[in-house]
């Protein structure tokens, strides 16, 4: 008899989530570690370990140099954190690009799926086109925005200054703080409004003909319809885009990186650039350590705060 | 009144397909232009942003970019890294997806917790323990050191997709092979693995796309030329010819090419899986 197949008792009080609907009882069964722990196994190793190690690197003064002392500093690092400027610039840097991205990604993405939420011929192709910029590798995309933005007689000035004439003059974009942002939220929403386009129509394709067919008896408008049939129906998938975007847009990288470095002088860092330059240009392991730990955290704040703010209005309407 | 609604509803289609039509344009846009920086050369390329075809095209920026500075040896080390790590990511998270679905053992409940916590930590706030931890282990500068990394961050959320799947996969089936004498592991090689071949697919696509592209990481940990993968030579292939755009798109487009086939031919597999994966959690 191999154990999977005894059914041992559980002792009185021991959860038993899955029997206590009385079918789907599952077999208690020691086979099932021969599953579970090799992955889990690497799992802890890569994820679990460094993610508790990363708080213990930010209170110690992290030492590179193997057996050379790494004291204990306490909180130091995250009161150098909060009094550094290049940090708050960071922060607010991130906040920038998270309010710039995020709204034009939800009204864009969903406004493509409404209008690819019908039978329409064609509609395959623009699906694969609005998709296309999200498979495509943050490096080359970020290479390209570069390219788009980075000259004086780029793409970008072509098409602004000389085809619009939207500035008197020819702008520096990456040579600015604030074009400077602008051009990296411009390729991350370029990249993202696919996603949440494909996200939205199927959570669109998911809602029942009937209840807009209902609702246009009843006399209601396109809008009307979207309104007050198609919107609460894609609630729960807009929360989780709208959740998913905002701890993306405080996780932006890789376009950064390449796109400014971070400069000119720092002033388009943000938290992740700046972990990594503290880090790997200047081995301050614990300080950087400390950066990734408190934008964890503030991610973590606020998907949390986002949470339960959505389910306290959904309760109040 | 038919002719008013007939009416109404061409105008409706042409308006909506001008809608997609401008923002498709926007969104194909910025790929046309680097597929024709890639074929012009160099003189003419900070000429006229704005003229699409070039005025004689070229193929010497892919021919430049293939020969030079080994670009095939930084292909094949893409290839195969990716290559391996999704076949272990795919393997291991279902192994644990399986053991997740149709097991109960103690500490099941602590152990799909810490997967779900995991989900939550950014990648990006792991990789200083995660290089000290590269470095103790004798990892860094390698190719092979680059995949239980890889492995290991994305086991989590893989494991999380494929458990809801093989939830939805009626467990009598199960239960007719146990009768039959099945082993666990035949249960899960024979009956659970080629049921779940959609959700199996989408998961070897996300893992192939994610370690193709992987940059950040391999950043890091890659110092050696013989070592770097594609994202990494083509990030240095800008900052080293900084002006030759031609050159930089042309090795960029040859990098795309697994991307695009990949993502073409198993497009219907995209929309599955983002749809198993954000609107169901």
């Amino acid at each position: 008899m191999t154990p999977e197949r005894s059914v041992v008792e559980r002792p009185e009080g021991a959860r038993q989530r899955t029997s206590s609907a009385g079918r789907r009882r599952r077999r208690v069964s020691y086979v099932a570690y021969a599953f579970v722990l090799p992955g889990f196994g690497l799992y802890a190793l890569i994820v679990l370990y460094p993610a508790v190690q990363t708080f213990l690197l930010s209170m110690r003064n992290w030492n590179i140099v193997p057996g050379q002392p790494s004291p204990w500093v306490g909180f130091a690092n995250y009161l150098q954190l909060i009094h550094d400027p290049v940090f708050l610039d960071s922060v607010v840097n991130s906040v920038f690009y998270t309010a710039a991205t995020v709204p034009l990604q939800i009204v864009i993405g969903l406004g493509l799926a409404v209008l690819l939420d019908s039978k329409l011929p064609g509609r395959v192709v623009f699906r694969v086109i609005f998709y296309l910029p999200v498979v495509t590798s943050w490096v080359v995309v970020s290479l390209l925005f570069q390219y788009i933005f980075g000259s004086d007689d780029s793409l970008a000035n072509a098409v602004f200054v000389n085809m619009l004439h939207l500035a008197p003059h020819n702008v520096d974009w990456l040579g600015n703080r604030w074009t400077g942002l602008v051009s990296i939220a411009a390729l991350g929403v370029w990249k993202g409004v696919g996603w949440s386009m494909l996200i939205f129509l199927a959570a669109l394709t998911a809602v029942p003909r009937e209840l807009h067919e209902a609702a246009a008896i009843d006399g209601a408008g396109a809008w009307a319809r979207f309104r007050n049939v198609s919107l609460p129906a894609i609630r729960p998938a807009t929360l989780v885009v709208v959740l998913l975007l905002i701890m993306g847009g405080f996780q932006v990288f890789i376009s950064v990186l390449l796109m400014t470095g971070g400069g000119p002088n720092n002033a388009t860092q943000v938290p992740l650039t700046y972990m990594y330059t503290q880090a790997f240009a200047n081995y301050n392991f614990s300080y950087g350590s400390a950066i990734s730990f408190a934008l964890t955290i503030l991610v973590l704040v606020l998907s949390a705060a986002q949470y339960a703010w959505t389910r306290s209005r959904t309760k109040g309407a | 009144m038919m002719v008013v609604q007939r009416w109404r509803r061409i105008t409706d289609y042409v308006i909506r397909y001008a809608i997609l039509a401008v923002v498709g344009t926007v969104m194909i846009y910025p790929f046309l232009y680097m597929l024709s920086t890639s074929f012009k050369s160099r003189s003419w390329i900070l000429n006229d942003p704005l003229q699409l075809i070039p005025k004689d095209p070229t193929f010497a920026n892919y021919v430049t970019a293939l020969g030079a500075n080994h670009f095939g040896l930084f292909f094949l080390n893409s290839a195969m890294v990716s290559i391996a790590s999704t076949f272990l990511i795919v393997f291991a998270s279902s192994m644990m997806a399986y053991g997740f679905s149709r097991f109960d053992f103690p500490g099941k409940r602590f152990f799909f917790i810490a997967i779900v916590v995991g989900l939550t930590i950014p990648t990006m706030m792991l990789i200083i323990p995660q290089f000290l931890l590269a470095r103790d282990l004798h990892l860094l500068n390698t190719l092979q050191g680059l995949v239980p990394f890889y492995v290991g961050s994305s086991l989590g959320f893989n494991t999380f997709l494929l458990s809801g799947f093989f939830e939805s996969i009626p467990r009598e089936l199960d239960e007719a092979m146990l009768v039959d004498g099945a082993s666990a592991w035949r249960r899960y090689w024979n009956l659970v693995i080629p049921l779940a071949k959609p959700a199996l697919a989408t998961c070897t696509i996300f893992a192939f796309l994610g370690t193709w592209d992987e940059y950040a990481w391999a950043l890091t940990t890659l110092n050696d030329p013989n070592v770097r993968t594609l994202p990494i030579a083509i990030a240095l292939f800008q900052g080293e010819h900084s002006t030759s755009w031609g050159l930089v798109f042309a090795a960029s487009m040859i990098a795309m090419v697994p991307v695009f086939i990949v993502y073409i031919v198993f497009q219907r597999h995209f929309v599955a899986g983002l749809a198993a994966g954000a609107v169901k959690s």
